[in-house]
């Protein structure tokens, strides 16, 4: 197994984490984590409840200060204490568990907000692409709905065009589809596969491991804040090293 | 980690006061018309056996004094309540703010006026207050006292009004900042465009109970001699010779009027509570 603190590509990574700490209290969420992506590449993030997968998701894009180690996302140094945060969060958007929608706002309106009121671009050119997203994630007809008059999986959709309306370079995904009725899960799923076809860079944390299988090209399994093992999916799904990893798939397949 | 962790969770942050006026039902307003009519009926047939006017008679005479002073009742609650809404929302917007420059002394004021008494807010403003101003145009002016009680209702609301805002915006879930931050809206860009217009809905029931509170406490003014609603009773009952018997049918009138104003109010509140109930 290669040591993870290796770089593992040889193209310059658009992502990249050497030794990541971070600490609540006492209690160490995350205790050195290294690992690069490339550009177009696809990596999935798996493990145990707490083992800091989301804690590991939001350092990327700022929401949890750095407790040691470095993160470079485009370029963009996230540990540093002059870090502008919007810059950063111009390059890399998230979707989160909860979609977190802005409810006073129909479906097109959240997805237009923020090219218009933080990227300032003209009105009809942001609405023009705005529409196309909708369309893209499969809510024709849905642009003026509330987000409280769609279900789970088609808010989670939104707030995914609403992510891209920002023309990110990179998505981060932290479990999407955890809160989704099964039935739902699929649509969203969809959605992230077409985007990872296009060839958007993504991090996803998920529980789905079916999902990863498929369309990772490459997994890290964590446990305890650190990284266990990882490799591509059909290596670390097929043929597990670590005798963690190994306990960890037969509880979830 | 930050502060922001810490915060209540939604449902524990409520916005707003707790309701501290009883929840009316109709048998009260029964009972109370039952008393007033019975009350009013023993002395009109004393009075009439002693052929003086009844005080029925006395309070039908003096009733349009009486309505002129509800009429200064109602426009002394209006800008009170305007006054307070404006700095109250100052005040509030203050509190949330992260420099400690802005937020301490708002804290201080806010807290300071939440818990004094109204009426030693009003003896405060009144005796602290000059009571003539000097105006650049019009010269020396005195500064009515009804002026003045205005000012002082308005001082309570503000902070309750300013306590208001803040439990509202702590009430808004967490994750709204989140993604607000992760699409790089600023921190004034979130609060105006997401978080307060979701505070609004939530802060009206609130609002529309401190205003009932404010308008049931304007007689206050009345031991200061503003001519209000109850000054102009106690005024009126006076000119007819002070008799005993007129407090009853005076009192009751006086309860009926603020309660026909103040009930219905009360009950759209509630149900504006209900409907805006924060369902997390």
């Amino acid at each position: 197994m290669p040591s993870p603190s290796e770089p593992t590509r040889d193209a310059a990574p658009i992502i990249s984490l050497r030794d990541v700490r971070l600490s609540f209290g006492a209690f160490e969420v995350l205790r050195g984590i290294s690992f690069d992506v490339a550009r177009g590449e696809v990596v999935c993030i798996i493990g145990p409840s707490g083992s800091g997968k989301s804690s590991l998701i939001r350092c990327i894009n700022g929401l949890n200060p750095l407790g040691g180690g470095s993160i470079t996302v485009c370029g963009i140094d996230v540990g540093d204490p002059k870090l502008d945060k919007r810059a950063l969060r111009r390059r890399v958007g998230i979707v989160f568990q909860q979609y977190n929608l802005f409810p006073h706002k129909t479906v097109l309106q959240n997805v237009m907000m923020a090219p218009l009121k933080v990227l300032r671009e003209p009105r009809a050119e942001v609405e023009a692409r705005a529409r196309a997203l909708i369309s893209k994630v499969r809510l024709d007809g849905k642009e003026n709905a509330w987000p409280g008059e769609l279900s789970g999986g088609q808010q989670q959709r939104v707030a995914i065009a609403r992510s891209l309306a920002m023309r990110p370079d990179v998505m981060l995904f932290d479990e999407v589809t955890a809160a989704l009725d099964p039935e739902t899960v699929k649509e969203v799923l969809n959605t992230i596969r077409d985007l990872a076809a296009e060839g958007m860079t993504c991090i996803l944390v998920t529980h789905e491991m079916g999902f990863a299988r498929e369309i990772a090209d490459h997994v890290y399994f964590t446990d305890q804040g650190v990284i266990v093992e990882h490799g591509p999916p059909a290596e670390l799904f097929g043929a597990p090293a670590d005798l963690r990893t190994r306990q960890f798939l037969d509880q979830v397949l | 980690m930050s502060a922001r962790a810490f915060r209540l969770p939604a449902a524990l942050a409520r916005p707003g006061a707790p309701a501290l006026m009883p929840r009316p039902r109709l048998w009260m307003g029964l009972v109370l018309l039952a008393g007033f009519a019975l009350s009013v009926a023993v002395a009109e047939a004393q009075q009439a056996a002693a052929g003086r006017p009844g005080a029925l008679a006395v309070l039908r005479q003096w009733t349009p004094f009486i309505l002129q002073g509800f009429a200064l009742n109602l426009g002394m609650s209006f800008l009170a309540m305007a006054i307070a809404t404006v700095l109250g929302l100052g005040l509030g917007l203050m509190q949330i703010a992260r420099s400690p420059v802005l937020r301490l002394p708002a804290k201080f004021v806010t807290h300071l006026f939440r818990n004094s008494p109204w009426l030693v807010i009003l003896f405060a403003v009144m005796y602290l207050t000059p009571f003539q101003m000097r105006l650049p145009q019009l010269g020396l002016v005195m500064i009515p006292d009804w002026v003045k009680a205005t000012a002082a209702f308005s001082l309570p609301v503000m902070a309750n009004i300013s306590e208001i805002l803040r439990g509202a915006v702590n009430s808004i879930p967490k994750g709204q900042w989140e993604s607000a931050e992760s699409l790089a809206f600023t921190r004034g860009q979130t609060l105006r465009e997401i978080i307060l217009p979701q505070c609004i809905k939530r802060m009206i029931p609130a609002w529309m109970n401190w205003y009932a509170l404010l308008a049931l406490a304007t007689p206050m003014a009345s031991i200061l001699g503003v001519h209000e609603a109850v000054g102009n009773a106690q005024a009126a009952m006076e000119a007819a010779g002070s008799r005993p018997e007129f407090l009853g049918p005076f009192y009751l009138f006086l309860m009926g009027l603020f309660f026909v104003y103040i009930y219905p109010i009360s009950l759209l509140t509630r149900r504006l509570e209900r409907r805006y109930a924060v369902t997390l």
